[in-house]
């Protein structure tokens, strides 16, 4: 049952709003989103062999397709993360005045619902049917209510990820047609490699990976995300970035890694090199970026892109690590996102270049944005280090490529870069002495302290004791890994 | 006493969060008392706990707090290690800390209250994680505090936020210190592969078992995280710059502990370096470099806090030079007594600086002596100390360091008393400009000259006791049989100290003599060089190389910040505008041309759509032929 309510409710409640009064929507939709983190949390508290975690009814029966969903340690993760994320957006975001309010929270319901589906799908076309539920509602929602160059932004967003996921439904679509009873089912998936030769492994692996990648991003299938990310609305990038592009992380841990276990293990080398490159290259043009968007955007890039390395690591503790870290990564960034929200929405800019000094105005935006960017850096004792720390000794230790120290330190070099283009951003922007735009400036009100202060302490409770997110996935990690090869 | 350990962080930590959370709220004056009670509080905790290691038969004891990481079949508590190491640091770290802040609550007394709150909630969070460095069981945790206090130490830096030089120099302290961190990490995460536990006790059993290439590589990198922490070649550029931070932070945290952290950890580590050979010379040059290396420049500073800021980097180097010929516990006791000198003349600065109205060039002071009576004699025993006369701390721990050192090679030996000849000079050089001859400043500071209050002074008087009696602690064995308390207090971590033993007696005192004539003829040739007459003109030749610190700092912008910067700019604007982004938007163009060509198809017009008809029938009977055949 718990599944179909983390579904339903956002499905229905998006629904519902876009026949409410704009003024309704707004508070329907908060409510709608605590009702679904409810709901999310009893999930939680339920032992891991509940029954009420499954749902499994025919969908369409002439493809042997089921409406199947489950929860299990990687989707209670994730989906914990969609539904804490989701109130906070909207509180944070709260001031923000949309045109036609119903048809964008309608919307960014729709999307929660997607994303939910997504993490809980255990069909492939079902699983299909929501990787898009969740991204047409974010392509609307982008090119109405985003910035200027919105049109441009969102056609390139859309030719990528529209060719990403067709060829994921053509990969889909093969693999099916491999299955012993010619079915959709997770599970039938997962016995599919045993009839799927190396050789075909290795070129249906692109199929599916590119639309994971697109998604990610990984380099180079990256360059839509820093033009989407700065012109979209502040609440649909923090879904983006935050919640979207787990999508592809998780597609990898569940429906590729594990499906083509041959062609992941042939390409490792190749997309840990294109991950590296990936982190190296988004980190140094982190550094020269101006608009506060733009470089969380290739912060971003970076730090998925060592999660994605991680996974081709295939070791517990790498594997490990990218469970917590995909909590954590997008926690953090939604209190990044937050603070450029409060920056932009108070000064109408996002030139660092032309703040400075907001730390003498707004001492506890300040304090509240050097401890998410310190956990942004990975500091011991807040989140990022757990997931970081775990995933580097994991690359370390890897046995899936005679590369790893290599890939340790050379990944190892974005911990400096990072710290380098994270300061700089907080002493420009923070530091100094006040100018004329900035001496007005006033400090957060209780609601933003209040999202703020959710963050910062999910940040430093996680970070200093992490051990319910072990114990909520560990059995995922056993199970992913199980199924991963690596070459005795 | 030693199962409450725990409270010995805990109460920084609590004073942290008072200090941190209510910093509008509180009172200016209950916050600084706060913060210092509280260090007082660890510091008595600390000191039950010392009575207890140093009975007879004491066994070092493990308290696991929490399960901190787990994940496969690694695990790693949040455990704290007590033995006669952690304890002696704790001291340390709580006694000189207990006295600085004390001395923060006068020197910074001139702070707004949010500031001066937030002054003392970071110096708290500061000592928190230096205890936590200094006690955890494993490297984890040593790196948690590793981390965290090179995050006080830029917030602390950065104190003064709306300065951007200031700015720049905190930023500086993190990237070089995390550029050091990277090491230890990568040194972590091959202990990690190779033990699969990051417990001391369980890597160091089985440290043996590995092959000495293994054991150089973690060593050697665990030495560069030490390089930044510690401030040596080649990441010591960002120490001298960090003293843009208050005065007492420099003293604290750039002189008396958070800089021999990197001490700490080799220390600790000293299993493996033993099995390491090739690691040990490396950190015995490496220390042997920065001592002259700094010292030199040290000669040419006219800024009483870069002079000393130079100094505490040689002085680490002697340190390092300790570590690498396998004197662990002389390297530790010269932690020990440079934690007083330096922590005292740091704060003779402050309240030079003081009352000289925030002037820090020495060019313009002169003749202190009589009007800041206290600060002057308190000063003069530490540069006693630090120059290593007899009886004076720095000398017992020096010559010890020095003496080992003959013991692995003479040369070093000879280029360690070079440097504790120019050491000697410069700090003569800085006492005499500073304290002797007449006063060189304006008639305007010359009317607000006055000797600091007692809250100033008396933690002054405090370190100047210690810094001249501290060392009798490790009095050598040579003077009487069994008097190095320290080494002997030590022995059950580092293990004896049988490097000395190996040089005879005669050949010890020779060395000693040498060393305290050389030092003592530089005192006096400093002295009666600059007491008179102190030079002001600009430096020319080898001597403007050291004004100008050897241009380090230059070097490093032109081989490694400039190039990156390009490079970062190549990536974006070629790369990935014109290379990546265009083949993107060209796809997308294509599309959407092609659409539009193919737009026309559907005109509207029922001619043309006649047409097609026409051609598209013909082609599929043209096909339909050929498949026929």
């Amino acid at each position: 049952m718990v599944p179909v309510l983390l579904i339903g409710i956002p499905l229905l409640a998006g629904l519902i709003g876009f026949s409410l009064k704009d003024v309704a929507a707004k508070s329907w939709a908060l409510f709608a989103s605590l009702l679904t983190l409810g709901v999310s949390l009893v999930g939680i508290c339920l032992p891991k062999d509940s029954r009420q975690l499954l749902f499994n009814e025919p969908w369409m029966g002439s493809l042997n397709s089921h409406f199947a969903i489950s929860l299990d340690g990687t989707g209670q993760i994730l989906c914990l993360l969609t539904a804490i994320a989701f109130p906070l957006i909207f509180i944070s975001t709260w001031k923000e005045e949309y045109k036609k309010a119903h048809n964008f929270f309608g919307l960014m319901l729709l999307s929660q619902a997607g994303l939910l589906g997504v993490f809980l799908a255990t069909d492939a076309l079902l699983f299909y049917f929501f990787w898009e539920l969740a991204l047409i509602p974010v392509y609307f929602l982008a090119s109405q209510w985003g910035g200027e160059k919105r049109i441009a932004a969102t056609f390139k967003f859309f030719i990528y990820t529209f060719l990403g996921s067709l060829m994921m439904l053509i990969g889909i679509i093969y693999i099916y047609f491999h299955t012993r009873d010619h079915s959709f089912a997770l599970s039938a998936f997962y016995e599919a490699h045993l009839l799927i030769s190396t050789e075909t492994q290795a070129w249906l692996f692109w199929f599916i990976f590119i639309a994971f990648a697109v998604k990610m991003p990984i380099f180079p299938f990256h360059t839509w995300q820093p033009d989407t990310y700065e012109q979209s609305p502040t609440a649909v990038t923090m879904v983006l970035s935050g919640l979207m592009v787990k999508m592809g992380v998780f597609g990898l841990l569940r429906w590729l890694a594990p499906v083509l276990p041959m062609g992941t293990y042939l390409w490792g080398d190749t997309v840990s090199m294109m991950c590296i490159i990936g982190m190296i290259y988004a980190s140094l043009i982190a550094m020269r970026q101006d608009d506060l968007k733009r470089m969380v955007a290739y912060s971003s890039i970076a730090h998925i892109g060592l999660i994605c390395l991680a996974v081709f690591a295939t070791t517990e503790l790498s594997i490990q690590g990218v469970m917590i870290q995909m909590f954590n990564h997008g926690i953090n960034i939604i209190g990044l996102w937050i603070v450029v929200f409060l920056i932009e929405k108070q000064f109408n800019t996002r030139k660092i270049s032309e703040l400075g000094g907001l730390a003498s105005k707004a001492p506890v935006l300040t304090a509240m944005l050097v401890i998410i960017a310190l956990a942004n850096i990975a500091l011991p004792l807040t989140n990022a280090f757990i997931g970081e720390f775990l995933m580097f000794s994991g690359i370390y230790s890897s046995k899936a490529t005679v590369y790893n120290v290599v890939f340790t330190v050379t990944a190892a070099m974005t911990i400096i870069l990072s710290a380098v283009y994270m300061l700089n951003m907080v002493q420009r922007a923070f530091y100094g002495p006040t100018n004329a735009l900035t001496e007005k400036g006033v400090d957060i009100r209780m609601n933003e302290k209040f999202v703020l202060g959710i963050i910062v302490a999910l940040i430093i409770v996680v970070g200093v004791y992490p051990e319910p997110l072990f114990r909520l996935t560990q059995d995922s990690v056993n199970a992913v890994l199980s199924k991963m090869y690596v070459k005795p | 006493m030693s199962n409450y350990v725990y409270l010995v962080p805990l109460f920084p930590l609590i004073g942290f969060l008072i200090n941190g959370l209510f910093r509008k709220s509180i009172p200016k004056s209950l916050s600084g008392l706060i913060g210092t009670a509280m260090i007082l509080a660890s510091f008595i905790v600390s000191a039950g706990i010392f009575f207890q290691v140093k009975q007879e038969g004491f066994q070092p004891v493990t308290i696991t707090l929490f399960q901190f990481i787990h994940a496969g079949n690694l695990t790693i508590p949040f455990s704290f290690l007590v033995d006669p190491l952690s304890t002696l640091f704790l001291l340390i770290i709580t006694g000189v800390g207990f006295l600085i802040h004390l001395y923060s609550i006068g020197y910074m007394k001139e702070e707004n209250a949010p500031d001066y709150s937030k002054y003392f909630c970071f110096l708290n969070l500061f000592v928190f994680f230096m205890l936590l460095l200094v006690l955890g069981s494993n490297y984890v945790i040593l790196f948690i505090g590793w981390e965290g206090v090179g995050l006080c130490s830029y917030l602390l830096i950065g104190y003064w936020f709306k300065n951007i030089d200031y700015d720049n120099a905190a930023k500086k302290a993190f990237i070089m210190n995390r550029i050091g961190d990277v090491g230890f990490l990568i040194a972590i995460f091959a202990i990690i592969y190779k033990f699969n536990s990051v417990s001391f006790d369980t890597v160091f059993q089985a440290a043996p078992s590995a092959t000495t290439g293994f054991l150089t590589a973690i060593t050697l990198l665990l030495f560069l995280g030490a390089t930044g922490k510690s401030a040596q070649i080649p990441l010591y550029t960002w120490l001298p710059d960090a003293m843009a931070g208050p005065t007492p932070v420099s003293a604290l945290i750039h002189a008396a502990t958070m800089v021999t952290a990197g001490i700490y950890m080799i220390a600790r580590s000293h299993v493996l370096y033993n099995l390491a050979p090739i690691s040990q010379t490396v950190v015995a040059i490496t220390g042997l470099a920065t001592i002259i290396l700094a010292a030199l420049i040290a000669v040419k500073q006219n800024d009483i806090k870069k002079v000393l800021a130079y100094s505490t980097v040689s002085q680490l180097g002697y340190m390092f030079l300790g570590l690498g010929v396998g004197a662990y516990s002389e390297a530790v006791f010269h932690v020990l007594t440079h934690a007083f000198f330096k922590a005292l003349l740091f704060l003779c600065a402050g309240s030079v600086i003081h009352a000289m109205s925030g002037e820090q060039d020495i060019r313009s002071m002169g003749g202190l002596k009589k009007y800041l009576p206290i600060t002057h004699i308190t000063f003069l025993m530490g540069c006693l100390a630090i120059s290593g006369i007899p009886p004076f701390s720095g000398f017992f721990s020096k010559d010890e360091i020095l003496t080992a050192a003959y013991g692995k090679n003479p040369v070093y030996f000879i280029i360690g008393v070079a440097g504790a000849m120019i050491t000697a000079f410069y700090m003569f050089r800085l006492y005499a400009t500073t304290f002797l001859g007449n006063f060189r400043g304006t008639d305007k500071q010359q009317h607000h000259l006055h000797e600091s209050p007692s809250t100033m002074t008396i933690p002054l008087v405090v370190l100047a006791i210690l810094a001249v009696v501290g060392g009798f602690l490790g009095v050598p064995e040579l003077f009487a049989k069994n008097s190095n308390l320290l080494s002997h207090f030590l022995s059950p971590v580092l293990g004896g100290g049988e490097g000395s033993e190996e040089i005879p007696a005669s050949t010890e005192w020779m060395l000693m003599g040498v060393s305290t004539i050389l030092a003592l003829s530089m005192v006096l040739y400093a002295l009666s060089r600059f007491s008179k007459k102190p030079e002001l003109g600009e430096p020319v030749g080898f001597a403007k190389w050291m004004a100008d610190k050897f241009y380090v700092d230059e070097l490093y912008d032109t081989l490694i910040v400039k190039p990156l910067n390009a490079l970062a700019d190549f990536f974006y604007q070629i790369i990935e505008k014109k290379l990546i982004d265009g083949l993107v938007n060209g796809t997308g163009r294509l599309v959407q041309y092609s659409s539009r060509q193919l737009r026309y198809l559907q005109s509207g017009q029922v001619g043309g759509y006649v047409l097609l008809m026409v051609i598209g029938t013909v082609l599929l009977f043209v096909v339909q032929l050929f498949l026929r055949k």
